[in-house]
């Protein structure tokens, strides 16, 4: 398994390579398309992730230890950001979640998206993620 | 004068920035209007040469202020032929205007009288109101609107009652576009014996509401969609009503005579200003009045129209275009969306080629829930704008509606 740190690496790496930032969108559309989607039936309010001017909703579960999130929006680029957040944070054990920092985002040059001006909700994307993961942590320690 | 354009643009210094490394294109003027040197001026000679705080300094200063400050409430009363400077309330903005009044009402109204709003206001036309309701078990009507966009006044017609307290609508809808029949409304409003207080935020950087003529009894707007400073705005009153209303703050500059036991307040219109004002950007407004009324509104009006159906043409020839808002009488203001590709997905492309354009609810959500949509691109255009920039936000939207389907 990958660290959390080597994954947010790879991810900066293959951001590095693009010349403009077209090729960048481009990029991150085609990641939305490959987001592992939150059931329907689970597109529950409470699962709907507030602040953002597209719907995000978001989906965990605890899987022998690990956090398997799903989630969907019904904007193609939102999509495209979560589906990178994902990959970071999907398939990690609670703890390592909440230890983690996200300067990566800096690096891959989507800094404009963390402005809590900015209407997509990347910050409370972030936070929704590290909520379920404090939630199963709460569990564990019990 | 002849409509130059180009020579209007160099106005306006931020029009010749570069924004995400293209010439910006802004069309958000229907959320704030760029503003022309002569108001950013006006702002720096405040500070640098007559700074003080104003209607109580016996000092030199003190009094030009004071007089640069009521001068622009005059020039104010002057734009719109308001019958009395007094009747001029400098707040901060619309959304103040309309608190103040909404929060007066709530002590003059009581259980079993009405009031009317549309089904195309700006929540902040909306959420004062339903404040009053929760505060006074007032009934909440609202004039349902059809497909194009337009209230239906039949059905305000029937709505209108001698329960009828109060009927609030915007002159002009932020997101449609769509210019009201205010006149008519006011009228049969007055026939019932309520109130009307229009919201004109959208409206008075595109026409010249003549208070007296409408017979409105409030009106607000605010001076930074009028290529004014943000942060002020003007709550308009007949007087008889200002003096039916209690203040809406107590503090300095409103009161008479304060003593522990009782204070009578201050007369208008300074019943309704406590605390030292936004004194920098009430004189700015009015510079940015003397500015649109050098260009001549009815040509900025005429230019704007222009612009309108010359972008509305462009724009219908896009595949999947559907626009929102189709009134016959309206501004230029475009709302639309593209097949099903989401507006903020639009508006996060069109922003990296440098044009600015609103997405979202527009603080609407009635009126998305109406076309039972997540909301629009909105794009507002302004005096300062050109053919040429249209071209370039069509071109554009088609990229990005190839990158995004």
């Amino acid at each position: 398994m990958m660290t959390i740190e080597l994954i947010q690496d790879e991810i900066i790496d293959e951001f590095s390579m693009f010349d403009d930032w077209m090729q960048k969108y481009e990029y991150m559309i085609d990641l939305g398309k490959s987001l592992p989607l939150i059931s329907e039936n689970n597109k529950l309010e409470d699962r709907l992730i507030t602040g953002c001017q597209s719907k995000v909703w978001l989906d965990a579960e605890l899987i022998d230890g690990k956090i398997n999130y799903t989630a969907d929006s019904d904007a193609i680029i939102t999509k495209g950001i979560i589906a990178i957040l994902l990959r970071v944070f999907s398939n990690q054990t609670p703890n390592d979640i909440l230890n983690s920092n996200t300067n990566f985002i800096d690096k891959i040059g989507l800094k404009e998206h963390l402005s809590p001006t900015r209407a997509n909700g990347l910050l409370s994307m972030i936070k929704q993620l590290k909520i379920y993961a404090l939630a199963f942590q709460t569990q564990i320690n019990k | 004068m002849e409509f130059d354009v180009q020579k209007i643009r160099q106005d306006f210094p931020i029009l010749s920035k570069k924004v995400n490394g293209y010439p910006l294109v802004y069309f958000d003027n229907a959320a704030t209007s760029q503003k022309p040197q002569v108001v950013i001026d006006s702002i720096v000679d405040y500070y640098s040469n007559y700074n003080a705080n104003i209607h109580r300094g016996v000092h030199t200063l003190s009094q030009v202020a004071t007089d640069a400050y009521e001068l622009s409430r005059q020039k104010i009363k002057k734009h719109f032929n308001a019958a009395k400077d007094c009747e001029i309330i400098f707040t901060s903005g619309c959304t103040h205007g309309i608190n103040i009044v909404a929060s007066g009402f709530s002590s003059l109204l009581k259980k079993g009288d009405e009031i009317i709003v549309s089904a195309m206001e700006h929540h902040s036309n909306i959420v004062p109101w339903q404040m009053l309701c929760e505060k006074t078990g007032v009934l909440l009507k609202v004039i349902p609107m059809n497909e194009d966009g337009e209230l239906i006044i039949s059905e305000y017609e029937n709505l209108l009652s001698n329960n009828t307290k109060i009927v609030f609508v915007n002159h002009v809808s932020n997101s449609l576009g769509t210019v009201n029949p205010i006149k008519e409304i006011i009228d049969k409003a007055h026939q019932k014996g309520a109130a009307v207080l229009i919201d004109g935020a959208q409206a008075t950087s595109h026409l010249i509401p003549d208070f007296q003529e409408l017979d409105v009894d409030f009106y607000v707007t605010s001076a930074h969609k009028m290529c004014g400073p943000t942060g002020v705005g003007i709550l308009y009153g007949k007087e008889e009503w200002l003096k039916k209303l209690p203040p809406y703050q107590g503090g300095g500059e409103m009161i008479k005579e304060v003593t522990f036991k009782k204070t009578t307040y201050a007369d208008l219109p300074h019943k309704f200003e406590a605390g030292t004002p936004n004194i920098s950007a009430g004189i700015a407004f009015g510079i940015a009045i003397d500015y649109l009324n050098t260009i001549g509104l009815k040509k900025i009006a005429t230019y704007e129209n222009e612009l309108l159906t010359y972008a509305t043409d462009q724009l219908m020839k896009v595949e999947g275009m559907k626009i929102y808002g189709t009134s016959k009488n309206k501004v230029a203001v475009i709302s639309f969306n593209i097949g099903s590709i989401h507006s903020y997905d639009i508006g996060t492309i069109i922003d990296k080629l440098g044009i600015a354009v609103r997405t979202g609810q527009h603080c609407t959500q009635p009126i998305m829930d109406f076309y039972k949509i997540s909301g629009t691109v909105r794009a507002s255009f302004a005096f300062y704008n050109t053919k040429q920039e249209i071209d370039i936000f069509i071109k554009a939207i088609k990229k990005a509606k190839m990158m995004l389907s």
